[in-house]
């Protein structure tokens, strides 16, 4: 699909590396926290990212919103390479992208009243007086369902799911374009879980606010995401929309979690999910494909030469054996 | 949620008052504000006054003692009772001075430590490392050398001799604080490196600092008697309890009340501080750890 | 008769005057070589039961029950020492986060070897050797790869997986008869939770052992129990065998629980979320507990405390309990309904 203007999000192979000490006189490592990430988001829509611990999804956040700048690779938001940009372009752009946190118990400021965390983006950009602030603040917390009360209350005041409506509002102050949101229903409990869904997706429609939503959760990618993204070891390893993803997975690791999933229905099956072994640590990759010392479908040319995204049938995988893999049936989920 | 929650003050207010020792704390701390504020009025004679009728005069309740001088009188012959209660003055002056001085240098240099950490931090804190290598009194002796005797003196050397503790607790804070995701959440927001530091970091790194603060008075009116007691610090006529004990040691045999009235005023003060010290951290660390 | 047999459990916090109720007349029963799962959100009470059971609640707690029975032996009339010799035993128990739950300054080999030494066999509580040989089969019982290297790692050297089996195969040195998991996969990744719980169920199926699995994830508890306990709020609101309690909830929680999954959700644009948040210490309702959010509450939900009934194995605490297609019985259509005006669907 062609578009005409500039995706809101560009990112080609993004790399962080960080060099950690090994201890004394031991020298020191490289972790390849990730290694070379690309993908684009259009505005409006809905990007998962999905992977287990390793894989890099925390540090892409860090990196998308500006906190940590990469190692190599590009960073585009809306059109704007952001490691050329000078400070104040780069200022301008900070209200675009904003982010929910995972843990609703640690993002808010303890010692700051609701209304006051809600009005500081406000504060910090300096664009509003004192009596508009104020009206966009309880207008946004009207909107995530929020009583006006709760504006004069500290955040050790509510529950989990009360503190992340806080959260997601806060995000939303400075009319951003696209929020990260880094594991945001994942310490709630079920039914908070489904009401923050609920809200995070009436937002997507009222606003038309793009995510790129973190999550190891595949249920609940699969209720939210228009495109998903699997990472490995710091590496895309498969990137598909939504529906194809779910239905024909091309990647070995897709399939394992997948199978891993526990489910409902999957009665008390077990054979399905042997995946061996456990995510190799960032300090010490395996050569070659990343996942290949787990991967049930592991022949000679995985261990030496790293697989790259290509297209194969209605997915972009990076694995040698794609088709192999696309044509053994899936077990049903 | 219904009625609203009480706010942090009452909170605190009441996880503080379950501790007796605390309350007691309190309450003597606040006796001794009222009487440093109301010294002049309370006090029954003026503390510099000699009466040279009654020197070394014995307390009111021994043999030889008057109710004119309450608790006996110096050996120049000025009322203990007097001197005690201006000395309350002096004794909470330099507690907070000092505190107050160190506290804002150390709050202001940790949370740069903390923050810049790279060179800043290690510049920083090796001086710290230098000036708590020396002993406490050998540093304050050595500031009062330089700067001259005298009580202003004094407090600036205590100042310096507690800086490097507020530096190691406030950089400490800092740099646990700086890592969590309110802190992160205001930098997306776009907030600036000083807007970070004092109004998202600071304010969630108080409550170690007030509890070592409120220690710390005690230190300082310690170690001003001590000052005052090697005549490094408040030179006579002030009636600083450190000094009044320097002044009086030769009579520890023959009029034992001149040694033992302003060693007591010091005791006193230095434990009203601690149990406050102590009740206050024990109020606070329920809410570090929430 | 029964393995571990709970009856009355109750379990109090705070003062007589406002006493904030964590787990309310319990009733539970496992028999060996079962495996329930003990399923609730937060605040249902579920992992205070467990440290009921294991008498870990400490003042200002006070728990109370008419029965306590494990292994035919009154728990509550036992010596401290011996519910020390029963504990890590027997009757042991793991956590939710093993980093948490291991000692960070002794190794591996050193915290198996302890409870080798308390509840190992007569060998193993003399010889160090016995014990490292046993130490050693343990670890590969729970499939850690590289037992030897192992043993000398200390825990932060692990992974959350490879802790967790550490924490698994200190539990088996007693040879427990039962085995109590308190969310014992939330803290980790989902192929390694998956790898987790496959050898916590053979680990049962293979030594006859009963496991407690407790945990807020529903579809873990339909791939791994035979049967399930549903709490609510501190009270057991349902109980019955799987796979028919999922397909066919008795009780309004249970089914509107199901329902917030997203993977019952697909294809819809938004979940059923369940209104109102679980009640708190003050505004425990007077009888039904769920009444103020459930959609099918009557007049008689908010006066009568609905008894904890049923048949067949399943119950559930409903003076309507739905049948097989999620109705409400009991003649709930000509029940008087709720008086104007509603229920609080409360934030």
């Amino acid at each position: 699909m062609s578009e005409p203007v500039a995706p809101l999000l560009a990112v080609q192979g993004l790399a962080r590396h960080y060099v950690v000490s090994r201890g004394f006189l031991r020298g020191k490592a490289v972790v390849r926290a990730l290694d070379g990430v690309s993908f684009t988001l259009t505005a409006g829509r809905t990007l998962a990212v999905v992977g287990e611990s390793g894989c890099g999804k925390s540090t892409l956040a860090r990196a998308v919103t500006m906190i940590e700048s990469p190692t190599a690779g590009t960073l585009a938001v809306a059109g704007i390479d952001v490691a050329r940009a000078d400070r104040r372009a780069r200022r301008r752009l900070r209200p675009l992208v904003q982010m929910v946190f995972q843990n609703p118990y640690a993002s808010l400021n303890p010692r700051k009243k609701v209304g006051a965390l809600l009005e500081e983006p406000l504060v910090i950009q300096g664009t509003h007086d004192a009596a508009a602030r104020r009206e966009r603040v309880h207008a946004m917390m009207a909107r995530v369902g929020l009583r006006p009360e709760h504006h004069e209350r500290y955040p050790h005041m509510f529950s989990g799911g009360q503190r992340q409506r806080v959260a997601i509002a806060r995000a939303l102050m400075s009319e951003p374009r696209l929020v990260v949101a880094d594991e945001p229903v994942s310490a709630l409990d079920v039914s908070i879980q489904a009401q923050v869904l609920n809200l995070l997706m009436d937002l997507r429609d009222q606003l038309g606010v793009a995510y790129l939503f973190i999550s190891h959760n595949l249920d609940v990618v699969r209720q939210i995401a228009d495109d998903v993204l699997v990472m490995y070891l710091g590496h895309g390893v498969e990137h598909a929309p939504r529906d194809a993803l779910f239905a024909r997975p091309g990647h070995p690791y897709t399939r394992a979690l997948l199978a891993a999933t526990p489910s409902l229905h999957g009665g008390r099956r077990r054979a399905a999910r042997a995946v061996r072994g456990e995510p190799p640590s960032p300090l010490a990759p395996p050569g070659g494909c990343p996942f290949h010392t787990r991967c049930p479908y592991v022949v000679e040319r995985c261990t030496v030469e790293r697989p790259l995204l290509r297209p194969v049938g209605g997915t972009v995988v990076a694995c040698h054996r794609a088709e192999d893999v696309l044509a053994d049936p899936m077990p049903v989920h | 949620m219904s009625a609203a929650p009480p706010g942090p003050w009452r909170e605190l207010w009441r996880s503080y008052a379950q501790s007796r020792g605390a309350l007691l704390g309190l309450a003597l701390v606040i006796a001794l504000i009222v009487v440093a504020i109301l010294a002049d009025a309370i006090a029954p004679h003026p503390p510099n006054e000699q009466y040279r009728d009654f020197t070394l005069a014995p307390p009111a309740w021994s043999a030889g003692g008057s109710s004119q001088f309450l608790l006996g009188t110096d050996p120049v012959g000025r009322d203990m009772l007097s001197r005690l209660i201006h000395g309350t003055r002096l004794s909470l002056a330099i507690g907070s001075i000092s505190v107050s001085i160190s506290l804002a240098l150390g709050i202001a240099l940790g949370l740069l430590a903390g923050y810049a950490r790279g060179l800043t931090e290690t510049v920083i804190m090796r001086l710290m490392d230098v000036m708590l290598s020396l002993p406490s009194l050998l540093l304050a002796i050595a500031v009062v050398a330089i700067l001259g005797p005298g009580l202003a003196n004094a407090m600036y050397a205590i100042a310096v001799v507690l800086l490097p503790h507020y530096v190691r607790l406030t950089r400490a804070a800092v740099i646990a604080e700086a890592k969590r995701d309110y802190v992160t959440s205001s930098r997306i927001a776009g907030a600036g490196p000083l807007r970070l530091m004092v109004m998202t970091i600071l304010p969630n790194c108080l409550a170690p600092l007030i509890v070592q603060a409120t220690l710390g008075f005690s230190n300082a009116i310690l170690d001003a008697a001590a000052l005052g007691f090697l005549g490094l610090g408040a030179q006579p006529p002030t009636p600083e309890w450190g000094s009044m004990l320097a002044s009086a040691l030769e009579f520890i045999q023959r009029a034992p009340w001149v040694v033992t009235f302003p060693g007591l005023a010091i005791l006193i003060t230095v434990l009203a501080f601690n149990l406050m010290g102590d009740g206050l951290r024990d109020a606070l660390d329920p809410k570090l750890k929430q | 008769m029964a393995l571990l047999e709970i009856r009355g459990l109750t379990v109090s916090f705070g003062t007589s005057r406002t006493p904030l109720i964590a787990v309310d007349h319990l009733d539970f029963a496992i028999d060996a070589g079962e495996i329930v799962g003990l399923v609730g959100e937060s605040g249902s009470g579920k992992s205070v039961t467990a440290l009921a059971v294991l008498g870990l609640v400490d003042f200002p707690g006070k728990v109370t029950c008419t029965q306590l029975t494990f292994d035919g032996r009154e728990l509550p009339a036992l010596s401290a020492a011996g519910r020390r010799a029963m504990l890590g035993g027997k009757l042991a128990m793991i956590f939710q986060d093993p980093l948490a739950s291991l000692d960070p300054c002794y190794t591996v080999e050193y915290q198996l070897g302890e409870a080798l030494r308390l509840h190992g066999g007569t060998a193993e509580r003399r010889s160090a050797k016995a014990r490292r040989a046993r130490a050693l089969e343990l670890l590969r019982q729970v499939e850690i790869p590289d037992a030897p290297a192992r043993l000398r790692a200390y825990p932060h050297q692990l992974s959350g997986g490879m802790a967790q089996r550490v924490m698994i195969a200190i539990a088996l040195a007693g040879q427990p008869r039962l085995l109590i998991a308190d969310e014992p996969t939330t803290a980790l990744d989902v192929t390694v939770q998956a790898q987790v719980l496959d050898l916590l169920v053979r680990l049962a199926e293979e030594r006859g052992m009963a496991l407690v699995l407790i945990t807020h994830d529903l579809a873990v508890v339909a791939e791994t129990a035979h049967r399930v306990v549903v709490m609510y709020a501190g009270q057991a609101v349902e109980s019955g065998p799987l796979p028919a309690l999922f397909d066919a909830p008795r009780h309004p929680y249970t089914k509107a629980l199901l329902e917030a999954l997203p993977e019952h959700n697909r294809g819809r644009a938004r979940l059923q979320a369940i209104p109102g948040v679980v009640p708190g210490a003050r505004d425990r309702p007077p009888a039904c507990l769920l009444a103020p959010r459930c959609p099918f509450a009557r007049a008689r939900c908010t006066v009568e405390a609905p008894p904890f009934t049923g048949a067949e194995g399943r119950r559930a605490r409903c003076h309507f309990p739905l049948d097989a297609s999620g109705r409400p019985g009991n003649d709930w259509a000509t029940a008087a309904p709720l008086p104007v005006p509603a229920a609080e669907g409360v934030r």
